[in-house]
């Protein structure tokens, strides 16, 4: 009565009681430590509301047939209606065998009694999940506010390469185009992308059901510490793990100024991290701002095909931003639309993580994988920087490698600030910000050369 | 003594200056905040036992890289 039957109390387990933990935790970090308040804050929420049982935002619903192939009688029904049901769970016993519960979740509706007569593929019951399924074997139907955004925003891969498009109007390649060298430092942060890549296909060696090569794509991906393009690859190639991949790589991201530190001090030394490069770089004309996202535009796509909804929307951002007379669009793309595809992005990726989707070991070892990739392209950018340093007189700051993570501007703001630390006199921000906007280039490509593989 | 010309690394705007003509400052100490790419980067002192005896910038005052800061003696 007054819904008091139907309250999420009966369903709520544990599982729940920890995700509102991790939740607030992410709320936490971003209002009273400030860190990416704009991801954490929304996300977190995502994650509270999701996990408060039957509230229904993240809901889709599955239909399921009889599977045995032949024409079959119910004998009984196995489960009752509202019923918290797990993978496999016998819903309903056929004379010709059982039909079970693909995904977890709780059942909506038995469409049959028993004695009645079903014929193949037809319809005896319909279930509510919040799983990600194949939509190839397992069509679903979205019924919740944020499962509608997220099916047909982010799993039909419009909002990803339009955030892409924000951030091209928000990117100034100045310092890259200035340093072309930077680009090679972008180049080999993408290093952590591979490393995970093989890293997670290594599962295969001790785990009898061990990532799949398009799993392991997208959990190599993380490491290019690019939110959207993550969300983008992942969605394509392996949509059942997505939540596990955008999480980590939003909350990697956001903690950048904790993994990053103790990597780049392992690997260089104080002398090394005082190397002081001089403030002014090279002029760059309005001309050579125009032509590069235009040109790159067209080289990148000529040979990454598949990167093409990326780096056109990226290049396409970048343009309005550094051609002179569309203002207002670049406007827009900086302010109110990002925001806009920001809160719809992160509320939806929180609400990936239900504690049915979270407290499952792949979905853990994703988050692992996410975290030893982003710390291997760090390695590996401060690594090249060393290495260029070796050929070349003038030497570069070997911490600005670092930045080739993308994970813009929080990289680049990191070696910023352990530089300073080191040497007052430096201020390493804007060389950092080449292997920066070069990272993200990289990790666009990276992704885009994963679907031309994999796809 | 020997003079050290503080010049603005990057184009942005000065969100605060923390110290005025004649203070005595010391290596690490801030000068001034400058707002540039949606960050706040505080200017740092790169001298030890120095005294500020000129300050060329205020709040809300857009600079642009090579423009002095601030001259300090020590």
């Amino acid at each position: 009565m007054f819904g008091l039957f139907e309250s999420g109390f009966q369903l709520f387990y544990w599982g729940n009681a920890l995700m509102l933990l991790i939740g607030g935790a992410l709320i936490y970090l971003g209002i009273a430590k400030k860190m990416e308040p704009l991801l954490l804050v929304p996300i977190g929420f995502g994650m509270l509301l999701i996990n408060l049982p039957l509230g229904g935002l993240m809901d889709y619903e599955l239909q399921l047939t009889n599977t045995t192939g032949v024409p079959a009688k119910v004998i009984s029904i196995e489960v009752d209606k509202a019923y918290k049901i797990g993978e496999n769970d016998v819903i309903l016993q056929l004379d010709s065998g059982e039909v079970l519960a693909p995904v977890h979740g709780r059942l909506k509706e038995i469409v049959v009694s028993p004695g009645q007569e079903v014929a193949p593929g037809e319809v005896v019951a319909t279930m509510i999940t919040s799983a990600q399924t194949d939509q190839a074997k397992l069509p679903t139907t979205p019924v919740g506010l944020l499962s509608r955004i997220f099916a047909f925003g982010i799993m039909w891969q419009i909002i990803p390469p339009l955030i892409f498009l924000c951030l091209g109007a928000l990117t100034d390649f100045g310092p890259m185009i200035a340093n072309p060298k930077t680009l090679l430092l972008g180049a080999a942060a993408q290093f952590g992308v591979y490393f995970a890549f093989f890293a997670a296909l290594a599962t295969n060696f001790f785990m009898p059901d061990g990532f799949t090569i398009a799993e392991a794509a997208s959990i190599g991906i993380i490491g290019g510490a690019e939110g959207p393009t993550t969300i983008y690859v992942t969605s394509l190639l392996a949509p059942h793990i997505i939540g596990a991949t955008a999480v980590a790589c939003y909350t990697y991201m956001a903690l950048v100024p904790i993994i990053q530190p103790p990597i780049i001090r392992l690997l260089t030394t104080k002398k090394e991290r005082a190397i002081y490069m001089k403030p002014q770089m090279r002029e760059v004309l309005p001309r050579e701002k125009i032509i590069f996202p235009t040109i790159a535009a067209v080289i990148v796509i000529l040979f990454v095909p598949m990167s093409a909804p990326l780096m056109g929307m990226f290049m396409v951002g970048n343009l309005f931003t550094t051609c002179g007379v569309t203002d207002r669009l670049s406007k827009t793309a900086q302010t109110a639309f990002i925001d806009i595809l920001t809160i719809f992005i992160t509320l939806c990726i929180g609400a990936t993580m239900t504690a049915g989707n979270f407290f499952q070991p792949k979905t853990l070892l994703v988050l692992f994988l996410g975290v030893v990739a982003f710390a291997t392209a760090t390695a590996a950018g401060v690594l090249m920087a060393k290495l260029m340093n070796l050929f070349s007189k003038e030497k570069i700051n070997p911490m600005i490698g670092a930045a080739g993570v993308s994970a813009v501007p929080m990289a680049a703001r990191v070696v910023q600030v352990m530089g300073q630390k080191e040497n007052p006199r430096n201020f390493l921000l804007m060389h950092a910000m080449g292997p920066n906007v070069a990272g993200a280039i990289g990790a666009a490509i990276a992704g885009g050369v994963f679907l031309g593989m994999i796809g | 003594m020997a003079q050290e010309i503080i010049e603005v690394p990057l184009t942005g705007k000065i969100t605060s200056v923390e110290v005025k003509v004649g203070d005595k400052v010391k290596e690490g100490d801030t000068i001034c905040f400058i707002e540039s790419m949606k960050m706040e980067n505080p200017i740092m002192v790169p001298v030890d036992n120095g005294t500020i005896v000129q300050l060329n910038v205020a709040v809300e005052q857009i600079v642009k890289p090579g423009e002095t800061i601030a001259i300090i003696e020590y």
